[in-house]
């Protein structure tokens, strides 16, 4: 496959302090690429510089074959970008913003007009076209976003958050856009996120950063069988500690431990080979099992073990105290 | 898939040129407000501080018996001594032109300020192929300039309903001249006003500047008053003001009257919008890039 994005040695730095650490990564074409990590963790910053926004202290990347710091001009006609804030000129209508952002772009009028109503159609906004986007709705103004980016037909689309602050449904939409319009163009699409699941449902391969340097690099299913692969609990009726020195011995098992009649474990390709193996084995010896359950590891998991913390930890603080503040005003009553 | 387009220095210049000015004729309201200023110093202050009337009328000194048509020729060589012409309102409607830009021009500086607070206008305008420095910039220069002499030009013509009195051998060269004279001191003062906001990010220290800049830019230049009658201490500000240049200008081509040499005027005016543009594109590139 041929690549669209290759970062080499990229970095930058803010006075003493490193954003971006020399990253490596490729990315390519017709790829839906995630960029998974915490607030602050070098995402933005390895985005901006991507899209020429920002010079790399250090490295560089190559975008759709041109240098971002060599041929930024060519890197910019190649590319779509949906920065994190709202671009769109709030004084302005919809149908303005895209046909200004057009002429940026130098596409010919009767060309831009085509493209601007297909694009509002797709992202649902025809009925708003004439409305001041002052008057749009967060989701709204989401999806508006994302047709300026797509105005110039951009082999690689760059969305930084695309659906931070957005409820399910609307989150959900926008990947359907995100989708559609791969379908449609063959739009490479690298985005970022602190999402778990938007990373594990909508990304084709994922790279995880933090501190500015990417830990892990791979699929959502890669990714969690580099943690150990799936959890697998077996409650038996029999001798728990033969059981175990069965288990123990099948290849791929590892982190057995006990607990009562019940056996945890983890186990490569657990969904398909192992289980009925482990099932045969116990048969053998009489070992009957009463119940099993195979778990996935969640991208949390995933996350934990890469970089040593929960990415949930901040976002969840605010709801544990919400949580307490409900159980405490409960008690009082 | 890239576009085979080939795109020209000044690319994105007269887009970006018309996103303002698109803001700024939609809201005929905020036209009007602008307007209000120098309509209520030519008809207010104009209209009743008329140093003509002051000499004629009522002038009666007891025990000297001084005939009318000697203090009417007295008070029309003082006048024009002082003012070039015995029509201070003529005088006075010219230095409205040139407030009515100034002040346009240094709310150029609001603008970027706005972009950068309505938070990724601007950070969306680097990622497209717009050349940065120069574009973006002059884009809001330009705009000024338009917006400057639309709203000269109403003046103008209001001035003339209420009694402006132009150069009988007035010819389309003059106006072009004055015109040309206005859209100068805008490039310059938009230029030096949006290189001063390309950092910053507050919409209250802009204002601050603003009120602080316009005033003292009126009052020490001719627009009220000659130089020549000021203390000797100002005089030397409002030579370098160039206000004082586009007022002479003006007031020679519109009104006839003598001033200095026009030559020089236009001289200090184009190395005034020069020196200031070219700072403006060059810092632009240097503090945009790194948004």
């Amino acid at each position: 496959m041929e690549v669209a994005i290759k970062a080499i040695n990229l970095t930058k730095r803010y006075g003493n302090f490193t954003a971006v650490d020399h990253i490596n990564f490729e990315v390519y074409y017709g790829e839906v690429f995630g960029f998974l990590g915490p607030n602050g963790a070098g995402k933005t910053t390895t985005i901006k510089m991507l899209t020429t926004v920002t010079r790399p202290t250090e490295g560089t990347a190559i975008i759709n074959g041109y240098d971002v710091i060599k041929q930024p001009a060519k890197v910019r006609e190649s590319i779509g970008v949906v920065p994190q804030e709202y671009t769109a000129d709030e004084d302005l209508t919809g149908w303005e913003n895209l046909m200004l952002i057009a002429a940026l772009y130098g596409i010919p009028k009767r060309e831009a007009r085509e493209r601007a109503a297909e694009l509002l159609d797709m992202v649902e906004l025809s009925y708003a076209a004439d409305r001041k986007v002052e008057t749009y709705s967060g989701g709204m103004r989401r999806r508006l976003e994302i047709a300026m980016g797509l105005i110039n037909r951009p082999a690689i689309l760059f969305l930084d958050e695309p659906t931070l602050g957005l409820d399910a449904q609307t989150r959900a939409a926008i990947w359907d856009y995100v989708y559609r319009l791969r379908r449609q163009y063959g739009t490479t699409i690298f985005m970022t996120t602190h999402y778990l699941e938007e990373a594990d449902q909508y990304a084709e391969r994922v790279a995880i950063i933090d501190h500015g340097k990417i830990l892990a690099i791979g699929t959502p299913k890669e990714l969690k069988e580099k943690v150990g692969g799936d959890v697998i609990t077996i409650e038996v009726n029999g001798d728990v500690n033969t059981a175990r020195k069965v288990i123990e011995g099948i290849d791929g098992v590892s982190g057995v431990t006990v607990n009562g009649n019940t056996i945890t474990f983890k186990v490569r390709n657990g969904n398909t080979a192992a289980p009925p193996i482990i099932l045969e084995a116990l048969n053998k010896l009489s070992i009957r099992a009463t119940s099993i359950t195979i778990k996935e590891p969640t991208m949390d998991e995933v996350f934990l073990e890469f970089t040593g913390r929960r990415l949930r930890d901040e976002e969840g603080s605010s709801e544990e105290f919400m949580r307490f503040r409900r159980t405490v005003a409960r008690a009082r009553r | 898939m890239g576009m085979a387009v080939k795109l020209h220095p000044l690319h994105g210049l007269w887009a970006l040129t018309n996103r303002e000015l698109a803001k700024w004729y939609k809201a005929p309201v905020i036209l009007i407000i602008s307007l209000i200023q120098p309509i209520v110093w030519l008809a207010f202050f104009g209209k009743s501080m008329n140093f003509a009337t002051m000499f004629t009328s009522g002038l009666n000194i007891p025990g000297l018996n001084i005939p009318k048509q000697v203090i009417d020729e007295i008070a029309s060589e003082v006048l024009k001594a002082n003012f070039g012409t015995t029509d201070y309102f003529s005088f006075l409607a010219v230095g409205m032109l040139s407030f009515i830009t100034l002040f346009t021009s240094l709310q150029s500086g609001m603008s970027i300020v706005w972009d950068r607070r309505l938070g990724g206008v601007l950070s969306k305008l680097l990622t497209t192929p717009v050349p940065r420095g120069g574009n973006i910039v002059m884009a809001k220069v330009l705009n000024s300039m338009i917006r400057s002499l639309v709203q000269a030009t109403i003046v103008l013509i209001i001035a003339m309903l209420l009694g402006m009195s132009l150069n009988p051998s007035l010819n389309p060269l003059d106006i072009l001249g004055a015109y040309a004279a206005l859209a100068l001191m805008s490039m310059g003062f938009a230029s030096l006003f949006v290189t001063l906001a390309l950092r910053s990010t507050s919409w209250e220290s802009q204002m601050a500047i603003m009120n602080l800049l316009n005033m003292p830019l009126m009052f020490a230049s001719n627009s009220f008053y000659p130089v020549k009658s000021m203390p000797w201490w100002l005089k030397p500000i409002a030579y370098v003001n160039p206000l004082t240049y586009v007022n002479d200008i003006n007031r020679q081509l519109l009104l006839g009257v003598t001033g200095y040499n026009l030559l020089l005027d236009f001289t200090y005016l184009i190395a005034f919008a020069a020196i200031f543009s070219i700072i403006g594109i060059v810092l632009s590139w240097r503090y945009l890039s790194e948004a």
